[in-house]
């Protein structure tokens, strides 16, 4: 094995993927296999009680799976991954790994409003409360930890809202608190921002959106740095005998490797919220390219926000690679190559003019999700936050005028096209 | 990995020189080998015994006698062989003299497992010419190279175009 140091694009291809020893089959197989034959009676003891590392069931793990985590991995700089069956999956594995009834987490409020209703409602219900704290101001985090906080969480950039966090200080908060910084960077993707490299501790991923890159399938990720210190006593689930495991601790047995090794073995096992290897492996042929395709995606979103920033119909635009926003130099710092494709824009005329305008779009099209390939757009204050309370709306920098685009990778000037053409008819 | 002030006159290995290490070695001395099956030393004895990974693994620890079914050593000095490696559960104080051990009966190397970290050990076992390992797992360490981590979801490091 040489001590070469790969390249991002490299590993977008080959990390996780050597050739199958078998067949020499030179793309990851999709192993479409429940469960794995043991050597002998040995071999399953063994297996089940973690003494060896090997496949017993696909739950817990799947060799189309280990591709896909560990690429990830590898291009997120953290020492390892466990993919889950949404970005959601991801999201509640993480979480709720650390903490349970009677603990306490501290958010940003500018979450994806189904993350917002996760910590609110389902956590909620589970005992687990959440101090929702305004991104953007640091200092707001500290403030609202407490002895029983488990964890700060925030997004890279912020959906809808755009903000973009302030990984290294909010790092410093955690870790001076002995916490982790944890951090949903769906809409930036290793292509463009490495968290872990700024200080944070766990990063999950929406795959579904640009990891997938093309609108197809569900799926999540939690990526974990490997250093951070979980056995100060903080944590007790981490260093507190594990009786479905013979009494072995995570933290003693399992130093670095410990937090991922209990969100698998511990939590995806009791939960079960596992990814396909099919999905796997869409999202294996998706990371193939990420790094052009965020490329073009950037290129296309800084066009069309340069271009809507322009126009008279146009009342704002909401873009952290727009020198006009509050958000620029957290961006550059962060997100040099640019803050992902997805931003919000309000129209003149208000929430009227805005349902006008989706409705009159040809080539664009009006759905929930981003990261498509495929140019996309959606009214949030109707869609994806409406479960929200105006509070919790106003609190996310959700406004009823609002549109979110994410932009794609067809030709500029058609995207252009159709949304001049979408704005005249609004305006006519 | 947490960081450590610089050795003189060590560096710590490379993956790929890890990797020399472990396929350079057939027996393992456990020092520190304990009889619970919850304690690190006892699972990664039963890891390197195991069909994954199939060293000999030797069990040293004064205090006990048999453990997973295997005589125990109440010294390196008492192995029926010198073992190829020194594997070592212990705190990172009782390093030194253990190294000392590990030269004089002939070990190849001197490994010292996660969260253990001795400047004075390592300079002992570096300079007889042992290679030297710390702050590391065995088990970690093979099944990174073995495909066993690979299939948990970490990053190995490893990119390969060969079957
Ligand atoms: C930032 C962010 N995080 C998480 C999710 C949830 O991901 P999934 O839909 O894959 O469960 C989404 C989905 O829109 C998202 O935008």
């Amino acid at each position: 094995m040489s001590d070469h140091t790969w390249g991002f694009r490299t590993r977008a291809l080959h990390a996780g993927a050597r050739p199958d020893p078998t067949t020499g089959a030179r793309a990851v197989p999709i192993f479409q296999t429940s469960s794995y034959v043991f050597e002998d009676t040995d071999d399953a003891a063994d297996l089940f009680a973690l003494q060896k590392y090997g496949m017993i069931y696909s739950r817990l793990g799947n060799p189309t799976v280990s591709a896909f985590e560990e690429r990830m991995a590898s291009l997120d700089g953290a020492l390892g991954a466990v993919a889950a069956s949404s970005g959601h999956a991801a999201e509640f594995l993480a979480v709720t790994a650390l903490a349970e009834a009677g603990d306490h987490i501290v958010s940003s409020s500018h979450l994806y409003g189904g993350t917002i209703t996760m910590f609110s409602n389902t956590l909620a219900r589970f005992g687990i409360e959440t101090t929702f704290v305004d991104p953007t101001d640091v200092d707001g985090f500290a403030a609202a930890i407490r002895p029983e906080t488990k964890l700060l969480f925030t997004e890279t950039v912020g959906n809808p809202s755009g903000a973009i966090a302030d990984i290294a200080a909010l790092a410093d908060v955690a870790h001076s608190n002995g916490l982790p910084l944890a951090i949903d960077s769906t809409f930036s993707t290793p292509a463009l921002c490495r968290p872990v490299e700024w200080g944070a501790d766990i990063v999950v991923h929406s795959a579904t959106k640009f990891i997938g890159g093309h609108g197809t399938s569900l799926g999540g990720v939690v990526c974990e740095a490997g250093t951070f210190d979980w056995g100060s006593g903080r944590f007790p689930n981490m260093t507190e005998p594990v009786p479905t495991y013979n009494d072995l601790r995570w933290w003693d047995n399992f130093g670095e490797y410990s937090y991922l090794t209990k969100v698998r073995n511990d939590h995806l096992r009791d939960i079960g919220s596992t990814l396909a290897p099919m999905h796997a492996w869409l999202f294996l042929q998706g990371l193939e390219t990420l790094d052009y395709r965020m490329a073009g995606h950037v290129a296309n979103a800084q066009a069309v926000a340069a271009w809507l920033h322009e126009d008279s119909r146009v009342a704002w635009v909401n873009y952290a690679g727009l020198p006009s926003s509050p958000h620029h130099d957290l961006s550059n710092k962060y997100l040099p190559a640019g803050p992902g494709a997805v931003f919000t824009f309000g129209l003149n005329g208000g929430r009227e003019a805005g349902s006008s305008f989706i409705e009159s779009l040809e080539l664009i099209s009006h759905l929930a999700n981003v990261g498509d390939a495929k140019t996309l757009i959606l009214h949030p204050a109707s869609t994806t936050h409406s479960q929200l309370s105006d509070e919790q709306m106003a609190a996310g920098s959700v406004t009823p005028d609002m549109v979110r685009i994410s932009v794609g990778l067809e030709d500029l000037d058609d995207i252009l096209y159709d949304l001049d053409h979408a704005l005249e008819t609004t305006h006519a | 990995m947490p960081e450590h002030e610089p050795i003189p006159g060590w560096e710590p290995p490379s993956a790929g020189e890890r990797k020399r290490i472990l396929d350079e070695t057939r027996s393992i001395a456990i020092v520190g080998a304990s009889s619970n099956p919850a304690r690190a030393s006892n699972f990664v004895a039963t890891y390197l015994r195991s069909s994954s990974a199939d060293y000999v693994v030797y069990l040293v620890n004064p205090r006990e006698t048999e453990i997973l079914g295997q005589p125990v050593y109440p010294s390196l000095q008492d192995l029926p062989e010198v073992p190829d490696m020194v594997d070592v559960f212990r705190r990172s104080e009782d390093l030194p003299p253990i190294a000392h051990d590990a030269v004089e009966i002939g070990a190849k190397s001197f490994w010292a497992q996660l969260g253990l970290w001795s400047n004075e050990a390592a300079q002992i076992a570096s300079s007889a010419g042992l290679d030297v390992v710390m702050d590391r797992c065995t088990k970690i360490e093979h099944a990174r190279f073995a495909g066993g981590l690979h299939l948990a979801g970490f990053d190995t490091g490893v990119i390969s175009s060969r079957r």
